[in-house]
């Protein structure tokens, strides 16, 4: 059987994506420049058996989300920045209780209803604290259609595998640009399902990690097992717990496990010359326009472009690898948030340079090549 | 006496971590007992919960459960029951968490008329931080944070729910037990939503601060205050005030939300469940 191909918006291809992960339940709220998610949901799910519910508001719906993951049916959302502000308190209840399930943000500009429904990149930081209180975070950016569709089934794995939220974060206009994009051949997508625990239920413990060092798996309401989802601090069966010890255990092992499977969760594109005089490094929209610098050069040196799929677990030894000792440029469409992570990453002297651009509009190619060009080459 | 109920009860978590006088120990009961009678399992269960004294409700049951955030406990409830209809959906709130706070939820899972049984602990009061009121305190009374009486109405959490469209909304009191494990067992057979209200105490906070310091001054307040709708409906307007009527006090066969989304999938040529 043949590869199946489509002419597609980035959004569009998100819910294919989930599509072909096995999702089967939808819940959001219409917000530009997200909702062709949730109009292609409501057109798809039930047609494969599925279930999509337009909630009363974003709170509503990550949390049936959660309630939906639990019972046993891979779950997601669609939202843009306003609407994400509303999902932080629900999405830490998936954090806490440690449910799979995939938030899309396709990011516009702020701060609040901001230049609606401008493109932008400013929810970063954000996608990374927005829940209270110690907290990690799994974040994937597309860059391109097929980023969307690819992403956006690599983020249901991951959270099937960690047993944690992940987030994809598009933008404006990644999420309503149309591309070429290959599904793949069918059957031959093979994604993550919840397996068996392997344990009684008398023995199973919600909130351990099994042999392979990942959470034990997550069986659905409703079968032999009982499942306490707790939002309160817990020992590990999920009954809650008030004991320090006990509270800081589990809080640092639902950190450790999204910290320690950076590699896993790692995920980027090396595009251009392999000894750069400077390294771009973008994520999403603004990757395309530095793509387009990487292909044509710029005067004065050679170019390289680390294109970031993966933003959160910050992958610190990736940057530290590829940049070598050239000047790294981070191109973002905000006032400067994943630069922070880059400067912290290289250090102070590192020369590390912060391009930004918050007034709704794409960073152009000819902008940034001057100014690599006339200040940092 | 049958013991069946004992199932679905964590005794071994006792003693219940609310203040004596406290309503909700004999709703977790009655609700224990309405789940042995329509004979359901635990394991079949999702009880939701959200935050406040009858958020912590879920303590207590040997039932699968969602422990969620203050107000939302009937969203995760609906995403739930959306992906499953063949659970037992419950959401225990007290007036905080349904009322107040979560009060858009209430209205949508009503009007949805999704097959959840919200069974909620009003006590007038947020009990857990210490006795402020809430959306269903009564005009006039004193809390902590209405210390020269409430400058607000309370709603009457029936008639929203009526308007928003419930299929089936009762309303009893801890004093009431008969009519409440009736009116339990009334809302766990609905297949749509169902709202039991049950008036509760809370001497310590709001009977203290309004003449009612015991628990049984409480129970003697709601043995005064509740009635049977036929009852209720002949008494003069002036005796009307400060009482109401219990039992279940509205019905409809309004089709569910999973029976009308099962047409869709058909019609979508999707697999019906």
């Amino acid at each position: 059987m043949s590869e199946r191909r489509s002419f597609i918006q980035g959004n569009e291809a998100i819910l294919e994506g989930a599509l072909a992960a096995g999702a089967r339940y939808f819940a959001g709220y219409p917000i530009t420049p997200s909702s062709e998610i949730a109009e292609r949901a409501a057109r798809r799910l039930p047609a494969v058996g599925g279930v999509y519910m337009q909630m009363e508001d974003e709170l509503a719906s990550m949390a049936a989300i959660v309630g939906a993951s639990l019972a046993g049916v891979k779950s997601f959302t669609a939202t843009s920045g306003p609407g994400l502000s509303l999902m932080m308190e629900n999405l830490g209840v998936a954090i806490m209780a440690e449910v799979p399930c995939v938030i899309v943000d396709v990011q516009r500009s702020g701060p609040s209803t901001g230049l609606a429904t401008k493109p932008a990149q400013a929810d970063v930081m954000m996608a990374r604290w927005g829940p209270h209180g110690d907290h990690s975070a799994i974040v994937l950016a597309p860059s391109s259609v097929q980023e969307c569709f690819d992403l956006t089934i690599r983020a249901f794995d991951i959270a099937e595998e960690l047993r944690h939220p992940v987030l994809v974060l598009s933008d404006a206009i990644v999420g309503h640009m149309r591309e070429d994009v290959l599904f793949g051949v069918p059957g031959e997508v093979t994604p993550v399902t919840r397996r068996d625990p392997g344990v009684t239920p008398s023995e199973y413990v919600m909130h351990s990690d099994g042999p392979d060092g990942l959470p034990v798996p997550l069986p659905p309401f409703g079968s032999d097992y009982i499942v306490r989802a707790n939002s309160s601090a817990h020992d590990e069966t999920g009954y809650p717990s008030a004991d320090p010890a006990t509270a800081a255990a589990n809080i640092r092992r639902l950190h450790d496990k999204v910290e320690g499977s950076v590699d896993r969760i790692t995920d980027y594109e090396y595009i251009g010359s392999d000894a750069p005089d400077l390294v771009l490094l973008a994520y999403g929209a603004t990757a395309r326009t530095a793509e387009q610098i990487a292909i044509d050069g710029v005067r004065g040196g050679e170019v390289a472009l680390v294109k970031l799929r993966s933003l959160w677990p910050f992958p610190e030894e990736l940057i530290r690898r590829v940049v070598g000792s050239a000047p790294v440029v981070v191109p973002e469409m905000n006032l400067g948030q994943l630069v922070r992570e880059v400067e912290r990453t290289l250090g102070p002297d590192y020369p590390c340079y912060a391009f930004n651009r918050s007034d709704g509009q794409p960073i152009e190619p000819d902008e940034l090549r001057s100014f690599i060009e006339e200040v940092v080459l | 006496m049958n013991r069946g109920y004992r199932k679905y009860i964590l005794e071994e978590k006792f003693p219940l971590f609310w203040c004596p006088g406290c309503g909700n120990g004999i709703i977790i009961a009655a609700l224990a007992r309405a789940l042995d009678k329509r004979g359901v399992s635990p394991n079949e269960i999702v009880t939701t919960t959200g935050i406040g004294c009858f958020g912590k409700a879920d303590d207590y049951l040997a039932t699968n459960s969602i422990h969620g955030t203050h107000g939302r406990a009937l969203a995760f409830a609906s995403g739930v029951k959306g992906a499953n209809p063949d659970l037992t959906v419950l959401a225990l709130m007290g007036d905080g968490d349904c009322a107040t706070i979560g009060g858009n939820h209430f209205l949508h899972a009503a009007r949805r008329n999704i097959g959840v049984t919200a069974i909620v602990s009003n006590n007038l009061n947020y009990g857990m931080t210490g006795g402020q009121y809430s959306a269903t305190t009564p005009a006039g009374v004193v809390t902590s944070t209405s210390v020269y009486g409430n400058p607000e109405e309370g709603f009457d959490l029936c008639d929203v729910a009526i308007a928003a469209g419930a299929s089936l909304v009762a309303r009893s009191t801890v004093y009431h037990v008969g009519v409440l494990d009736r009116v339990l067992d009334e809302a766990l057979k609905n297949p749509g939503f169902s709202l039991v209200e049950v008036m509760s105490s809370c001497p310590v906070h709001y009977g203290r601060r309004n003449r009612m310091p015991s628990a049984v001054d409480m129970m003697n307040h709601w043995k005064r205050s509740g009635m049977p709708e036929s009852r209720f409906r002949d008494l003069p307007a002036d005796e009307k005030e400060g009482r109401f009527p219990i039992g279940v006090l509205h019905r409809t066969d309004r089709e569910d939300f999973s029976s009308r989304y099962a047409s869709i999938q058909e019609e979508a040529g999707g697999v019906r469940r």
